[in-house]
């Protein structure tokens, strides 16, 4: 069985996260089989929330088969769908759940997704959805109201930052209001120029919190080149992109876990940030072998 | 001012089919300068069903009239006397002057001809552009003066989110980032620590619908 997530960050251990993104359907044999592949070889299983407003399965019973399975889920929360009063009522019945590790994202905006006409709540915001919790773990909901009862929750708490945002200065903000409103980790947006993704170490390092670097596993370099042109917050350098074009035919998946592999190396054996989140878009089952590529299996 | 467009024709056309005498009533105040229901947009939509109607082979009798404003009682009043004359009255004011219209004469069938869109300004000659949501919770003091609430699609209160791209919005290239903005802006007064703090959820009570207001010098006295 996983150990528990926030002993994994505490323990200054280099972490492992990667990700389930549940189906559109209960057909759930494929994430089933995403979970039990990888539920042992990372601290932690991020689920995401209706992912680029998509509507899909909710990431809450997903993390409760993640813990049946003996794993460590970590609750995707956006503000995109729910208010106030959904958000803390998911929050309390996942800690009675035991999962307690959640990342607060604002969400993408609705029309991005697949039900164009719904109506977008962002009620809160990132920012004060980690105060919300903040809140359930002093014993008070979002209103000032006491919660009930023996016990307070205690979470995980997680946000996000995209240290390639232009312009960076806004986002910065926003990252210090995040630490400010209780974040313990953050894991990052893709990060392919290791240069650049110093930097902002250097920078973030003055904060006490837990730095993942965003991985995310090219398959093409079409992909890359796609990603450049129409993803904010995402670069990927030119000779990362030749080293894709330059794969043999039939190769380029396997140079592509090479170049995720080499980068989760680097990071960790520099001690550049405190872990990794790995996003194997679609090809969840590869994570392994990007594990192993980075010598970490 | 409130800005609105037309609906589709076919659109206004199919809510009057079976009528034989529709009084078109024109507003004078914001949706005649963004050009939608105003004097000019009463003449071409009244020529245009008449158009339709005929060739049809029917006929439809189109009034027309134009109020200094439809959100007040005083001038609805002016067309007392002829909408009698009507089957029904087709309003090109703005959602709340379309209502006023069909309070005030509630045995008339009222049908509204323009989607309301938005409180915004004239950017330049017919071209509007948002710039209030009526949140009722004005938050500009501490932006430089620009909007998140209006001008972010998400509303969102403590900075940009992971969409923001060149300053620009996640949805469209052609939409600024509120957030770029509102720095930009704030950076230039020397008054960023305005966003350094964490600002707090809207209260979204004070905006519960339907809104009222009434003056002090109004309130009538207990």
């Amino acid at each position: 069985m996983a150990k528990a997530f926030k002993e994994a960050l505490e323990s200054g251990k280099f972490v492992i996260t990667a990700e389930v993104g549940p189906p559109k359907g209960v057909d759930i044999e494929e994430m089933k089989h995403h979970i039990e592949l990888l539920k042992d070889k990372v601290d932690g299983l991020n689920v995401t929330d209706n992912q680029s407003s998509v509507m899909r399965i909710s990431t809450l019973p997903v993390c409760q088969l993640i813990r049946e399975a003996g794993g460590e889920p970590i609750l995707q929360m956006t503000c995109r769908d729910k208010n106030r009063l959904a958000l803390q009522s998911e929050l309390l019945g996942a800690y009675i759940l035991g999962i307690t590790n959640v990342l607060s994202l604002t969400g993408d905006y609705v029309t991005v997704g697949d039900h164009v006409d719904a109506k977008p709540v962002f009620d809160l915001d990132s920012v004060l959805l980690l105060e919300t919790i903040k809140g359930l773990e002093e014993g008070k909901d979002f209103a000032g109201n006491e919660l009930t009862g023996e016990g307070r929750p205690t979470f995980c708490k997680g946000a996000i930052v995209t240290p390639e945002a232009n312009p960076i200065e806004p986002q910065l903000l926003k990252f210090e209001k995040k630490i400010k409103a209780g974040a313990e980790f953050i894991q990052t947006q893709a990060i392919y120029d290791l240069d650049n993704f110093k930097k902002f170490m250097e920078y973030a390092r003055q904060f006490e919190v837990k730095i993942m670097a965003g991985i995310v596993l090219l398959v093409s370099a079409g992909m890359a080149k796609y990603m450049n042109a129409n993803v904010p917050g995402i670069f990927v350098p030119k000779d990362l992109i030749d080293e894709m074009a330059s794969a043999e035919k039939g190769k380029a998946l396997a140079k592509g876990i090479e170049i995720a592999g080499r980068m989760i190396k680097t990071l960790k054996d520099e001690n550049i940030c405190d872990g990794v989140h790995v996003m194997a878009i679609g090809k969840e089952g590869k994570v392994p072998d990007i594990l192993a590529a980075a010598g970490l299996a | 001012m409130i800005v609105a467009e037309r609906k589709p024709f076919e659109e206004i056309k199919a809510m009057i089919e079976s009528c034989k005498k529709v009084l078109i009533v024109g507003c004078g105040e914001c949706v005649s300068v963004c050009m939608a229901g105003g004097e000019k947009e009463v003449q071409i939509l009244a020529s245009q069903l008449r158009l339709a109607f005929e060739e049809e082979g029917k006929k439809l009798e189109a009034g027309e009239t134009t109020l200094e404003r439809q959100c007040d009682k005083e001038y609805l009043e002016e067309i007392k006397d002829k909408v009698n004359d009507y089957d029904a009255v087709i309003s090109m004011a703005c959602g709340a002057g379309v209502q006023f219209l069909a309070e005030m004469y509630d045995s008339k069938l009222v049908y509204p001809a323009l989607n309301t869109q938005f409180i915004g300004v004239a950017e330049r000659e017919g071209e509007w552009s948002e710039r209030c949501r009526a949140c009722g919770d004005c938050v500009l003091a501490d932006t430089g003066g620009i909007c998140p609430v209006a001008i972010c699609p998400k509303g969102l209160l403590n900075g940009p989110c992971g969409g923001t791209n060149d300053g620009k919005c996640e949805l469209s290239k052609e939409k600024d980032c509120a957030w770029t903005l509102i720095y930009n802006r704030l950076d230039k007064l020397g008054k960023l620590d305005n966003i350094r703090k964490i600002f707090p959820a809207k209260k979204y009570s004070v905006q519960t619908t339907p809104g009222r207001r009434i003056h002090e010098a109004f309130k009538e006295k207990e």
